[in-house]
């Protein structure tokens, strides 16, 4: 009698969780979360980089016209510091880092785990902090601190912030200040992970430190290497926070403007929704390219020892 | 009958509760500034408004935004038609920004044309389109020259005499030769030296039309003036590239440069950020040009307006008329602000002789001063493309004539071109 009474499942829910539907009930969430925050934006993008958008209700297709006005004199400039940003991030970031970990994990300094905490803490504060005490700090005029240390050191002071060279080395001390930490955690986990007879191995074979970093530690971290680079490639084309916390409204000579402080003064500060798509997508390519080659290079497609 | 009278009841009933409620809760407006400066008075005002018993009470929900934060924020909101403010101060350099396709700020025709004699229109002007005023300003932001009268009279200068942008040369290589100062600073990354001298002088960056005027000879002889001074040493560059830098308040606050050029609202700059100068800084009206020119220039400014599709849309308009274009409103805009106020008929006005801090830091013949330059001062040409004329002079001419130096018909030329690029 009982089993007769028993409420049959409802025809919606049976539905959804049967076998065949319930693993794509599953990867709705992401599905839906995807094509909603990520395709539909970057569809409207494309499209909006053929128009002309003039407040929230007229726009006007205008084909090709925004990317034949792309290569200004500020695009380009900002091309050239992003670039050459991002070139100085990759060499500066991925290296010295890396000889801190290696440092680190060697047993030499003593103390270590006192460092990686003090190496990481920069991550920590504001950026905007951040730039504005290295913003004072390299000052313009003889009595900024760095300009003090310079004189002291028999040099000449300078004016940092004023020309796109010593301005970029600027950027480029900060931001390893900031993120130098973060690397050396990437690193020591890569390191940490390659076991310990390879070392005893080379170490039997006759192998000095030196050959033992580029033989064994090298090849060993090479995941993490590469994951190091691709997003420092990408950081340093995307950076934008670092160079307004430093500079803020006012750019000398335009050379604070990074390709994405470019597009959001396009887009947001002159209101052209249209062109900043153009200049977006350009970016977007532009990346591609840069880390598709980058990998190449690195062998990421090239399969693991066979 | 008796059906109508309890109809009639009824309504009165309804009417009486609707006052009722009307009275306890006030009408809530949002308000975006970017300058907080702004909200001291907003507040008065505010109060004022609300203690007037004919006035509907109101509510005003204040937000300060930094400068780049808020004009981005309305863009986004005013583009997506959602989460706008009421009321908001927008920034002249970027207010044409708000006035293409369709405009999205109601106009305020009805509140400005019937006072408009007593107002300074030109500064309505710059907020217009179509001959529908969009903003009001609270300023003339008339360029005025503040001397260091210590560093001047060390040198064995009265700054009185010096009547033509020759003399202020002349002057300067005196003060450089006796206390080793310079006379003066140039902006290398902002356009408050390079404009103001070139619309005082007579020229600008755009005509009403939208012709470019850059690399006309007015352009080109006022940046071989500057450069001039700084090539001798008189004028250098602004530590941190403007005059609104922490690092320019210091070395000017502790007496590294004998004067500057700026307009009238950096009153307040000096009594807040360079309070040591105090009874030592002097106001006096810019040198004149020998080639003609005028006796000033209105620069900078915010107009603030109200958005078309806010709730309130009449009550906003009526307490912003009464804010900032009433008698009592252009007074306090002094006495608060340190601005000078666009209401011609307040200068003689004896409130606005009333002690306060700018007269114990300059001295009490600002206004003195101020009124013998208001009858000569130029129309600045603020139209569609003058957000992107003035980021190419904040960004290329002032950095290459004071950073680069460059020649200055090069520069003019080569800033003429882009600004001709843009408009393409």
């Amino acid at each position: 009698m009982q089993q007769v009474s028993q409420r049959r499942p409802n025809r919606a829910a049976a539905f959804l969780t049967s076998r065949k539907v319930v693993p794509y009930v599953f990867v709705a969430p992401f599905v839906i979360y995807f094509l909603l925050i990520y395709l539909y934006p970057t569809v409207s993008t494309v499209m909006m980089s053929f128009q002309r958008i003039d407040g929230p209700t007229t726009s006007e297709w205008i084909g090709l016209k925004n990317y034949q006005k792309l290569f200004s004199r500020n695009f380009i400039q900002a091309l050239e510091t992003s670039t050459r940003y991002a070139i100085w991030d990759v060499i500066v970031l991925t290296i010295v880092p890396l000889l801190f970990a290696v440092l680190l994990h060697s047993g030499l300094v003593k103390g270590s785990a006192f460092f990686k905490s003090l190496f990481f803490i920069p991550a920590l504060t504001s950026i905007i902090v951040a730039g504005i005490v290295f913003r004072l700090a390299f000052g313009t005029q003889d009595t900024a601190p760095v300009n003090v240390l310079m004189t002291a050191l028999g040099g000449q002071p300078r004016q940092w912030l004023m020309f796109a060279d010593s301005g970029n080395f600027v950027l480029i001390v900060m931001t390893l200040w900031r993120w130098m930490g973060v690397n050396i955690i990437y690193y020591l986990s890569g390191i940490q992970a390659i076991p310990n007879d390879l070392y005893e191995a080379a170490e039997i074979d006759g192998a000095n430190p030196i050959q033992k970093f580029f033989k064994v530690t090298l090849p060993g971290i090479r995941p993490v290497l590469i994951y190091v680079i691709t997003i420092t490639v990408l950081g340093g084309f995307a950076m934008f926070t670092e160079s307004v916390a430093l500079w803020q409204q006012s750019n000398p000579g335009g050379i604070g403007r990074t390709i994405v402080g470019y597009l959001y003064q396009v887009g947001i500060t002159k209101a052209n929704m249209g062109m900043a798509s153009a200049v977006g997508l350009t970016l977007l390519a532009l990346v591609l390219v840069v880390n598709l080659i980058q990998l190449v290079l690195m062998g990421f497609f090239r399969k693991e020892d066979a | 009958m008796k059906k109508l009278l309890a109809v009639l009841l009824t309504l009165a009933l309804m009417l009486g509760m609707c006052s009722a409620l009307a009275e306890e809760e006030p009408i809530k407006l949002t308000l975006w500034t970017f300058q907080e400066l702004h909200t001291q008075l907003y507040k008065e005002m505010e109060a004022s408004w609300n203690a007037n018993p004919d006035n509907p009470k109101i509510e005003i929900d204040m937000q300060v935004y930094p400068y780049d934060d808020m004009h981005s924020k309305l863009t986004l909101a005013l583009q997506s038609g959602e989460g706008a403010p009421d009321i908001v101060d927008i920034e002249i350099n970027q207010f044409a920004n708000y006035l293409k396709g369709d405009i999205q700020l109601a106009d305020i025709n009805d509140i400005v044309e019937p006072i408009k004699d007593k107002l300074v229109m030109s500064r309505f002007n710059n907020y217009a389109k179509d001959g529908k005023y969009y903003g009001i300003d609270h300023h003339i932001g008339a360029t005025i020259m503040f001397y260091n009268t210590e560093i001047l009279e060390a040198a064995g200068i009265n700054y009185q005499d010096i009547k033509t942008w020759d003399d202020y040369h002349e002057a300067g290589k005196v003060v450089l030769e006796k206390t080793g100062k310079p006379m003066c600073t140039w902006e290398s990354a902002d356009c408050w030296s390079i404009y103001p001298l070139v619309n005082q002088h007579g020229g600008d960056w755009l005509t009403p039309e939208g012709e470019v005027r850059m690399d006309e000879p007015v352009v080109v002889n006022t940046l071989a003036f500057m450069k001039s001074m700084l090539d001798d040493g008189t004028a250098v560059a602004c530590p941190g590239g403007n005059h609104h830098s922490e690092e320019y308040y210091g070395a000017m606050g502790s007496g590294a440069f004998a004067s500057v050029s700026m307009p009238f609202w950096y009153l307040n700059r000096f009594t807040d950020y360079m309070p040591d100068l105090s009874g030592k800084m002097k106001v006096a009206p810019m040198p004149l040009w020998p080639d003609g020119g005028h006796k000033s220039a209105q620069m900078g400014g915010t107009g603030t307006a109200v958005v078309k599709t806010s709730a309130n849309v009449d009550i906003a308009k009526q307490w912003l008329a009464y804010a900032t274009l009433s008698f009592e409103g252009c007074v306090k805009t002094w006495t608060i602000l340190g601005f000078d106020p666009i209401m011609t008929e307040v200068y003689g006005a004896p409130e606005m002789k009333e002690p306060n801090k700018f007269f114990d830091y300059y001295g009490d013949d600002i206004f003195d001063m101020l009124k013998t330059v208001l009858d000569d001062i130029p129309d600045t040409c603020i139209s569609e493309y003058f957000p992107t004329a003035s980021d190419i002079v904040k960004s290329q001419m002032a950095y290459d004539l004071v950073i680069g130096g460059g020649d200055p018909e090069t520069i003019a030329k080569n800033c003429a071109q882009e600004l001709r690029d843009a408009i393409e």
